[in-house]
């Protein structure tokens, strides 16, 4: 055989074996979690808060910190909703092309992407010492948003690029203005990219860690007030992994199982959700 | 004036408005942060802070240089693992897999960036930490005792560990960018290289990847990037022990990322201790905004370079 066959086929084989390194990584990583967790997990870890003396290995659940990631993952996507849509409708619709404004925010959101949620965490942090808020749900919100605008903002970029041109100009036509093309038009095209988009960006706030830190907190009760702290999933893990109870870290396991299972969710349904939601678009 | 266009006007000012909050967003975090980390730059030189490796926050000694060289491990150590993989990856997916193996590839790295960070701190606690500490430590340390496997650290808790959790968390990103700049590499180029006889591996080597080079480049700029400052897998995973220069990959090591997240609770209680880690947090959002500005600077200029032909 020929060298030229056999350096073809050995660098195939090492890239067969690469792509089955990384493919199996996650699965790996998936099947390590339920290993580990389910056994662990039971009725009590999802409907009740932490008790007395739980980081020691008494009863008690991770509710608060379900229900706090829930309400600080939703409050902040909301957050940078409210930012991003209009962001990305102004850089689509209202400025031309190959304006050089355009071509900086979207230069600057991808640089902000990919800025470490420390930073994030950090800088939230000053905020609230410049602000004099303490450490609270609303300060975590502020944060977390901070840091999914960018990711929500450059998706729903790229759905409002695929939307024909042609869209634009028949409703122009009809005498719209743009923000009415925007709203009745465009917005109802790209809506189930939308969609996807939000489920994305939720997911990366909910499972973060590192921004929460400084800003939210921790607290064993459930969350009730926008300026107490507010307890999240990945931060209540660290905490139940950092003991050194065998039986607490059991319970930090099946607290993982419960995070994985709640982005595997996510993000299975934004890939249903991505197929639906099609009635008002145009093919 | 007609109310519609009277909406149209206030909401594009409005809009406008977000637009140049967003813009300014990174200069009022380099602002803030720079900021809150005036206090100790005033009292002690910037040399001194990085260079130094004397970290006692209660005597008012600030030495980052121990943190930084953990940083520089764990990122080192997980760029060598993921450059390589990726990137045979994602030619095995651009190039060679069947439109079945490519459909299912999308979802799965979607999947792994989607994860949560501290999922792989689990992750790495689970499986990594018993693979280091019983396999790989004991067969280099034994078979390689020279300069970097050297060590007296046995609990599996090392930058080694570290990097290898860090290397799985950068595959998504450099994936998905060199295929995507894969994918702007002209057909016809493949066509005339295939058309001279070239085997495709060769036409692979010479040609597309020579054309796609500097994309590439770029995406081990963004890899690079997303190591430095990943947190809380690393602060799990790593050891974080202080007082420790890593001079071995089986030595604990401590980030700079890790540094802050660990910080938090003691952090306002003694004097320009946050000061402290807030500039270390400037340091590491002024080397990954610039890590980043140069790889999406070079992605944006064959973007250009592809749309004016």
């Amino acid at each position: 055989m020929d060298k030229r066959r056999i350096e073809e086929n050995v660098f195939k084989g090492l890239m067969v074996f690469s792509t089955f390194i990384v493919a199996s990584s996650l699965v790996l990583i998936l099947i390590t979690i339920f290993i580990k967790g389910f056994p662990a997990l039971n009725l009590d870890m999802i409907i009740k808060t932490p008790k007395g003396g739980y980081y020691l290995g008494k009863e008690g659940g991770v509710l608060n910190a379900i229900l706090g990631s829930l309400i600080l993952g939703t409050a902040a996507t909301f957050l940078a909703l409210l930012v991003s849509l209009p962001l990305v409708f102004y850089l689509n619709l209202y400025l031309k092309k190959n304006s050089r404004l355009a071509l900086s925010v979207r230069f600057i959101l991808d640089v902000l992407w990919g800025i470490p949620s420390i930073v994030y965490g950090a800088f939230g942090f000053t905020l609230m010492v410049f602000f004099g808020l303490r450490a609270s749900l609303l300060a975590g919100i502020i944060t977390v948003a901070l840091l999914i605008i960018p990711i929500m903002a450059r998706s729903i970029d790229e759905v409002l690029k695929m939307i024909p041109f042609e869209l634009k100009e028949a409703s122009y036509a009809l005498g719209a203005t743009k923000l009415e093309t925007s709203i009745k038009v465009i917005f109802r095209q790209a809506l189930p990219g939308i969609l996807t988009a939000i489920l994305i960006a939720f997911g990366r706030g909910i499972g973060d860690a590192a921004s929460v830190l400084f800003t939210a907190s921790f607290t064993d009760s459930l969350p009730y007030s926008l300026f107490k702290p507010v307890a999240t999933l990945p931060l209540s893990i660290f905490f139940q992994l950092g003991t050194p109870f065998p039986e607490v870290q059991q319970r930090g396991y099946a607290s993982a199982l419960i995070l994985t299972v709640i982005i595997l969710f996510i993000s299975i349904l934004s890939r249903i959700l991505s197929g639906k939601f099609t009635k008002h678009t145009i093919k | 004036m007609n109310i519609r266009i009277i909406k149209e006007n206030l909401v594009r000012r409005a809009m406008f408005g977000l637009c140049l909050f967003v813009f300014s967003l990174i200069f009022l975090m380099a602002f803030g942060l720079y900021q809150k980390s005036k206090p100790i730059l005033a009292i002690v030189s910037l040399k001194d802070l990085l260079f130094s490796s004397s970290w006692h926050p209660t005597q008012g000694h600030f030495g980052l240089s121990s943190f930084i060289a953990g940083t520089f491990w764990v990122t080192a150590i997980a760029v060598i693992i993921a450059v390589p993989l990726s990137i045979l990856t994602a030619i095995y997916i651009s190039e060679y897999a069947s439109g079945c193996v490519r459909r299912l590839a999308k979802p799965i790295i979607d999947l792994l960036a989607g994860i949560s960070p501290i999922i792989f701190g689990v992750w790495g606690i689970i499986a990594v930490v018993p693979l280091v500490r019983d396999y790989l430590m004991p067969f280099f340390s034994r078979r390689f005792s020279f300069f970097p496997f050297v060590s007296d650290n046995y609990t599996g808790f090392s930058a080694l560990t570290g990097g290898i959790v860090l290397a799985v968390m950068t595959f998504p990103i450099i994936i998905s960018v060199v295929e995507e700049v894969l994918r702007t590499v002209p057909f016809e180029i493949r066509e005339a290289s295939l058309a001279l006889g070239a085997t495709k591996w060769q036409t692979i080597k010479y040609a597309v990847l020579k054309k796609a080079r500097p994309g590439i480049i770029a995406a081990v700029i963004l890899g690079v990037s997303r190591a430095f400052g990943e947190t809380m897998a690393v602060l799990m995973v790593a050891g974080c022990s202080l007082g420790v220069f890593p001079k071995s990959v089986f030595d604990p090591a401590y980030p700079l990322p890790a540094l802050i997240a660990n910080t938090y609770g003691e952090m306002m209680s003694i004097p320009l201790y946050d000061s402290a880690v807030l500039l270390a947090a400037f340091i590491l959002l002024i080397v990954t905004a610039l890590f980043n500005m140069v790889g999406w600077g070079i992605l944006l200029y064959i973007e250009r370079k592809q749309a004016s032909g």
